[in-house]
């Protein structure tokens, strides 16, 4: 009993440790964003989004700046991609949204291609350009059938 | 015949009464805990003797899990050309399962059985009867403490488990075995999700928190009072506390994959 104080303070530093722990692996590694909802809400619409699902992440320049919220089919059955996005970040009205893949087989993620314009997108609002997912058996398709990089559209 | 089912019919009462029984005595802590004074002095060294000195053993143990998981996925993903992705696999596998499952079954064994013989030993030298004499409750006095101890540690040891996994596998994967450390986290963090793994693999370790503590204090207090008794009561609490982890574990993992 003579070693109480020393006592507390080990299991002081051992309950800061452990709730850090589950801090680093909640936030960091699990991805959990203290602040709340009320970033940047975009839409875009594409022919086919392959295999991108809720989540996946959106990059400017490979830089991640948001994730794929939901995604649903619109009135002309197109997806219709709803993007959650960094509440400070500044797209131009022309910036294109295409669906990317990291390395051959890996990740299907939304790369923003910044445009030039002055007009900035604000909540709401809809990508005017999309390029769709690239599908890797149609583009075996049209290679062997020989109708050229080009086909499919 | 008769004789063989009437046997087999009393022995199945016997364990839904044991079981009717362990579960009373839960609420009867969690009634306990409930009602002031809270044993702060009782529990601060009950969390030393259940969380404190585990550190050493589940740090041992975690890196080591970490160790074998990445030598052995990467041997799997290098045939795939895929070991760019051993973030993910160990990260999943050590957060979801591995993380809480093991830390469970390694208290189980350090702490749990401790308890037991602990609380079995003063049942045993009649202190439980001695403190009734002084009308202090020894639920309130001894069980609770421990009880809520092992179940508010349970959680902090799992992260601490699960964090040096995923360190010794980043030592094996990016020291050793020459992968790209930024591509090994960033495969990690990508992977890893709060609401499914992380949360899932917190769940996890409060409900083998809870299970633990109950059995291992109600074996104790439970024990027959002898010497052997304790004995018995010990090795039951590993054995029972384990199973009970394994199955829960397989409940939990397929009622959040509904």
């Amino acid at each position: 009993m003579q070693s109480n104080s020393n006592r507390d303070l080990a299991v002081g530093v051992f309950v800061l440790l452990g709730l850090g722990l589950i801090a680093y692996l909640s936030l960091q590694v699990g991805g959990l964003s203290l602040r709340e909802p009320g970033g940047l809400v975009l839409f875009a619409t594409f022919d086919d989004i392959g295999g991108l699902s809720p989540r996946s992440s959106v990059r400017v320049g490979g830089v991640k700046v948001g994730r794929v919220e939901s995604i649903d089919l619109d009135e002309d059955l197109r997806a219709r991609v709803r993007l959650n996005l960094a509440r400070d970040l500044e797209l131009s009205v022309d910036t294109a949204a295409a669906i990317r893949t990291s390395g051959l087989l890996g990740d299907q993620f939304v790369a923003l291609e910044p445009g030039a314009e002055d007009e900035l997108l604000v909540t709401g609002e809809d990508f005017a350009f999309t390029e769709s997912a690239i599908n890797l058996d149609k583009l075996i398709g049209s290679v062997v059938h020989g109708e050229g990089l080009g086909g499919g559209d | 015949m008769t004789r063989g089912l009437a046997n087999l019919g009393a022995a199945t009462l016997r364990q839904i009464e044991e079981l009717g029984r362990m579960i009373r005595f839960g609420a009867r802590i969690v009634m306990a805990a409930s009602r002031p004074p809270f044993r702060w002095r009782a529990f601060m060294a009950a969390v030393y003797d259940s969380g404190v000195l585990s550190v050493a053993l589940i740090c041992a143990a975690g890196l080591t899990v970490g160790f074998v998981l990445g030598l052995q996925l990467y041997n799997t993903l290098v045939r795939f050309g895929a070991e760019d992705s051993l973030g993910t696999a160990v990260g999943l596998s050590l957060i979801r399962e591995l993380g809480p499952v093991l830390t469970g079954l390694l208290v189980t064994g350090r702490a749990g059985s401790a308890i037991t013989a602990e609380i079995g030993a003063m049942r045993t030298g009649q202190q439980l009867d001695g403190l009734r004499m002084m009308a202090i409750d020894p639920i309130h006095f001894v069980v609770m403490p421990r009880a809520m101890a092992i179940f508010f540690v349970l959680p902090l040891l799992s992260a601490l488990f699960v964090s040096l996994g995923i360190f010794g596998a980043y030592l094996i994967g990016v020291e050793l075995l020459g992968l790209d450390g930024g591509t090994f986290l960033a495969s990690l963090e990508a992977a890893v999700e709060f609401d499914t793994d992380v949360l899932q693999s917190l769940v996890k370790s409060v409900v083998f928190g809870v299970l633990l503590a109950l059995i291992a204090t109600w074996r104790g207090y439970s024990c027959e009072p002898h010497s052997a008794g304790v004995s018995r009561a010990t090795t039951s609490t590993v054995v029972t506390a384990s199973i009970a982890i394994l199955l829960a574990d397989y409940l939990l993992t397929a009622l959040w994959s509904l």
